[in-house]
């Protein structure tokens, strides 16, 4: 097993509270960090290749380093805890079991981007765990590592938690925003940046929970050392969120030079595919990715082993690739219907697009209408070109990635599975009954053209 | 005269005091969430109106908020609310099953509210628990790994809890 840079403590009885966090070892990191520079921290950071682990994957440093600073205007960072990609639910994990190294982590790059006020914006349905982060920050402030002037350091800092109110589309950073300044989570042109104009108008940095979490290791330990765990450009430790059709879902901390195939298959992690199933196809990184089928899940299609870490899951690009991600990792066994599990997800898009931009306003609805036709058999086959052209005239056309990820799981189960549509419509009184399964297709699983 | 109690207000205040002066505003979506829990499960037009003048907004602003966010409900909802998940995972794992059964046991569909006003059914997109699918939302809390039988018992026990 690989080492453990978050998780490690997670089990130990307590750790959600100060006192057994301190003890194992906790807050060391805002020691360390108050003792440099605010630049030097950032350094670290970029020193590490952290990427950003909410989906875009972006170096964490380069975008720090892009925070305006004109004098006089405060800055903000802004942690993105709206975790609601279908399949990811590990910020959640982390946030509930060991609150106190997202605070960690937080106080750390409050110091390093000079933020004097920092917000957690966590899902609204998450309500239990705000209320374990309010106490986490309520017992780092008793014990002097938040408030005013932290440790003699003259750094003061604030730290609250807001609720969002059930929506997706809040997980991008400028609808985020929005949301914290009290309005329709609606995302905004870009330019300018967050960087440049935030919250409020004021120079804001927004990153993922699992991001600010894992500076704490890497001031720990120092970003030389975290960039040599891994492989390549995916340093670190990344959580993966497995669910679906295997054995044991959950959350594992993976050093991210294990193949996908270990993955899925060792007990170590999800433990195989339940009653001696076959796997079917997977979405590795969170719903928005594109779905790949078994063949090509397990080995790119230059024959290498596909691992689980940035490169190797785009290895292909979108033709035999897909994405790391969130980490929302979801499998499908043999059983399962592509077109009906397509048909939830663009179900999912529909009702979560923010309704700014007609494309996506639009697009998401017919694409959800022409799905839950083939899905019930009463397709014709020119709808499975027509949901073609659909996804292919929202992706790029959109304020906000929601309408490529909208349209990206649509046009992955087109282009792997499009037998699996074209029986749909075929055998109209069979689909409801009948599983298209693997059955139709050639062993070991259909190879796109 | 709608009002908050004491203790709301209070809150209310603290809140408002973790933003910058004159950005009051950023407080409407955890104030709507006071008010829907203080106020019987929903924010009928007079409560949003209400919060509208705590904030000192317009009460177009609370409207359109109100409207955005799919955890607002903008219409009378019953004492329990069941939020079943549909999404992928937990469709890969008998969300459907789920939604069926809770519809015979109760005996209304999606959307819908019990004659005596106890349940109410709403079908909910991707809750961030697909690992312990299929699973719902209850209140504050989540209800996960699924059962006929666990439904059963959570129906039970707000049945119990209601008496």
């Amino acid at each position: 097993m690989g080492r453990k840079l978050l998780l490690e403590k997670v089990q130990v009885e307590g750790i959600r509270h100060y006192d057994v966090y301190r003890r194992e070892g906790g807050y060391r990191s805002v020691e360390k960090a108050l003792k440099l520079q605010p630049d030097e921290v950032v350094e670290e950071v970029k020193k590490s290749g952290l990427r950003g682990r909410g989906g875009a994957g972006f170096p964490t440093g380069m975008k720090w380093s892009f925070l305006a600073k004109p004098v006089g205007v405060p800055r903000y960072l802004v942690c993105n805890a709206d975790e609601s990609e279908p399949g990811t639910f590990k910020d959640r994990y982390l946030m509930e079991f060991i609150p106190h190294l997202l605070i960690e982590g937080m106080i750390v790059s409050s110091f390093a981007l000079g933020s004097n006020t920092s917000y957690i914006y966590i899902r609204g349905e998450y309500d239990w765990i705000a209320d374990i982060l309010e106490v986490a920050i309520a017992e780092a402030k008793q014990n002097g590592f938040l408030g005013k002037n932290i440790l003699g350091s003259g750094f003061d800092c604030e730290m609250y938690v807001q609720r969002g109110a059930g929506a997706y589309i809040c997980g991008e950073e400028t609808a985020l925003l929005e949301s914290l300044e009290g309005k329709r989570g609606n995302p905004r042109i870009k330019p300018p940046f967050p960087a440049v104009k935030g919250l409020w108008g004021c120079p804001t940095v927004v990153n993922n929970v699992e991001t600010l979490a894992a500076v704490v290791p890497i001031i720990n330990e120092g970003g030389e050392q975290y960039a040599t765990i891994g492989i390549g450009k995916s340093t670190g430790t990344k959580l993966i969120s497995a669910c679906g059709n295997i054995n044991k879902p959950g959350i594992y901390e993976i050093d991210m030079t294990i193949s996908v195939e270990e993955f899925i298959y060792s007990d170590e992690y999800c433990g195989g595919i339940p009653n001696g199933k076959k796997l079917k196809a997977c979405i590795p990184g969170g719903s928005s990715v594109p779905i790949l089928p078994a063949n090509l899940l397990l080995t790119t299609a230059k024959g290498e082993k596909r691992l689980m870490n940035y490169e190797s899951l785009s290895d292909g690009g979108f033709a035999s690739g897909s994405m790391m991600g969130s980490g929302g990792f979801i499998v499908l066994d043999e059983d399962q219907c592509i077109v009906r599990h397509t048909y939830t997800l663009a179900r999912f898009y529909r009702h979560e697009s923010c309704g700014q931009c007609s494309p996506c306003r639009e697009g998401t609805g017919w694409m959800e209408k022409i799905l839950l036709n083939i899905e019930k058999g009463k397709g014709k086959l020119s709808d499975i070109d027509l949901l073609w052209d659909i996804q292919r005239k929202i992706e790029g056309n959109t304020i906000c990635p929601l309408g490529d990820a909208a349209a990206w799981p649509v046009a992955a189960a087109i282009r792997h599975f499009r037998d699996e549509f074209e029986w749909h419509v075929n055998n109209p009184e069979k689909c409801m009954t009948e599983n298209f399964g693997l059955r139709h297709y050639a062993d070991p699983i259909h190879v796109p053209a | 005269m709608i009002q908050f109690k004491e203790t709301s207000l209070a809150k209310v205040k603290e809140i408002i005091a973790r933003y910058p002066q004159g950005k009051q505003k950023s407080a409407l979506l955890p104030v709507l969430h006071i008010a829907q829990v203080e106020f019987g499960g929903w924010l009928d037009v007079p409560v949003m109106d209400y919060v509208a003048s705590l904030l000192q907004i317009e009460p177009i602003e609370v409207y359109e908020v109100a409207s955005f966010y799919s955890m607002y409900n903008l219409k009378p909802v019953g004492k329990y609310v069941f939020e079943v998940c549909q999404t992928g995972p937990c469709m890969l794992n008998g969300s459907d099953d789920i939604i069926d059964y809770i519809k015979s046991k109760l005996n209304i569909g999606v959307g819908e509210t019990t004659a005596d006003g106890m349940f109410t059914l709403k079908t909910v997109e991707c809750l961030g628990a697909c690992g312990y699918a299929p699973m719902m939302q209850l209140g504050k809390n989540y209800r996960e790994h699924l059962t006929k039988g666990k439904v059963d018992s959570i129906v039970e026990e707000c049945r119990n809890k209601a008496n």
